[in-house]
């Protein structure tokens, strides 16, 4: 390439991987729906409980979600998402510690 | 009958492995006294209880009495509370219109916000991230989608709940219901219809 | 500064990193006030462990989309400027 990019004058606003509006997406909507599962049911409560409890907020469980890398957020189901987070914050706030899970499933 | 891993995660067949996980953090989480059993089973059984049955009746109401309509407008909380509804936890919950010249339709773009309460736990297509992406940037493709034309001359309102406002719309009243009582009415209004993305059922 | 219904406003397109509520296909948008909503606290502060006060103001304000159609997001004050 011969000399310097030339620069926009136009700054690009970088979007997280979250903030999905006016995203490009030529997929068609896909309308099936599936009831919760047992498991999807005790996470929502899990995390709502936490919430109510005052051990984390709505918002700290958003930006848990939002920092989660790209491709897992966007391969992940919606309750995933919310597993993510709530390891995230709880440990985040060492309710849990490092690793803390991963040995009790190995147990 | 012998295993090799004693304590093997209680996952059912078919369940991916966050089954396992959030099980285990829930027993974990009890026991570290972070959550009470009972606290989880309440919100269990809040969850469970939730369905647009709530929503449908405010609807109803609004329908049938103007200013109760009004006060929905402008506080859908308060008058779901009028009708010994639960609003649920969001701060601030407002109905939109639905008129001959507007249409609302509602989405989160940037997670799931949702009227849980009123409308029962959210579908995964309002979930998704095609609904997300294309609501805002083309509402009547994603109208066409789901089965609703609207006269170009009808305004297209798509609201994002951004913060911390739930949207329920009031759609329009079907014609030639206007001998219905409310629990007739309410019978009408499906979810959808309460999202945006469908018209109530026509009375049959 | 505080705005109106019927005010026509800007979105700010400043670049924030950490978490918020504002859309990016709003930044740098204009719109017009629709709804004056109460006070709500700071998401952005919320977030990261804070109590997210003092409470700020929300707007309900309303962006053109082609063929007359709007679109209507909430928006917290400290994002929003007075349209010149």
């Amino acid at each position: 390439m011969v000399g310097e990019p030339r620069r926009s004058s136009i700054s690009v606003v970088t979007r997280a991987v979250h903030d999905r509006g006016g995203r490009p997406a030529d997929a068609p909507i896909d309308r099936s729906e599936h009831d919760l599962a047992d498991w999807e049911i005790l996470m929502d409560s899990l995390e709502n409980a936490l919430e109510g409890r005052g051990v984390m907020n709505t918002d700290e469980m958003r930006r848990g979600i939002e920092s989660m890398a790209p491709s897992d957020y966007e391969s992940a189901s919606y309750y995933e998402r919310w597993l993510f987070t709530t390891e995230t914050i709880l440990e985040e706030k060492g309710i849990l510690a490092p690793g803390e899970l991963d040995a009790r499933l190995a147990s | 009958m012998s295993h090799d891993h004693p304590h093997e995660p209680v996952t059912t067949a078919g369940e991916p492995p966050a089954a396992a996980r959030v099980r285990a953090l829930a027993d974990l989480l009890v026991e570290k006294g972070v959550l009470g059993r009972e606290d989880i089973r309440r919100r269990v059984d809040w969850l469970v209880s939730r369905t647009p049955a709530d929503g449908a009746r405010l609807v109803a109401r609004a329908w049938m009495d103007p200013s109760f309509k009004e006060r929905a407008l402008d506080d859908a909380r308060l008058a779901a509370l009028e009708l010994g509804l639960e609003p649920g936890e969001s701060p601030q919950v407002i109905a939109l219109e639905n008129t001959d010249d507007v249409h609302h339709l509602v989405v989160c773009t940037l997670c799931s916000c949702y009227p849980k309460a009123l409308l029962g736990p959210p579908p995964d297509w309002y979930k998704s991230l095609p609904y997300r992406s294309r609501a805002v940037a083309d509402p009547r493709g994603v109208l066409r989608e789901f089965g609703v034309a609207l006269d170009e001359d009808v305004e297209v309102r798509v609201v994002d709940s951004t913060a911390d406002v739930r949207y329920i719309v009031i759609p329009r009243r079907p014609h030639g219901t206007e001998s219905f009582d409310e629990d007739a009415l309410a019978a009408l209004v499906t979810r959808d219809s309460m999202v945006g993305v469908a018209e109530p059922v026509p009375p049959g | 500064m505080t705005f109106a219904a019927g005010d026509d406003v800007v979105v700010s397109s400043r670049a924030h990193s950490g978490h918020h509520r504002t859309p990016g296909y709003l930044k740098g948008r204009k719109g017009t006030v629709l709804r004056v909503h109460e006070r709500f606290r700071n998401p952005e502060t919320r977030a990261y462990g804070g109590d997210g006060l003092p409470k700020e103001r929300l707007y309900l304000v309303g962006f053109a989309l082609s063929g007359g159609d709007q679109v209507l997001a909430d928006i917290f004050e400290h994002w929003l400027e007075k349209a010149a």
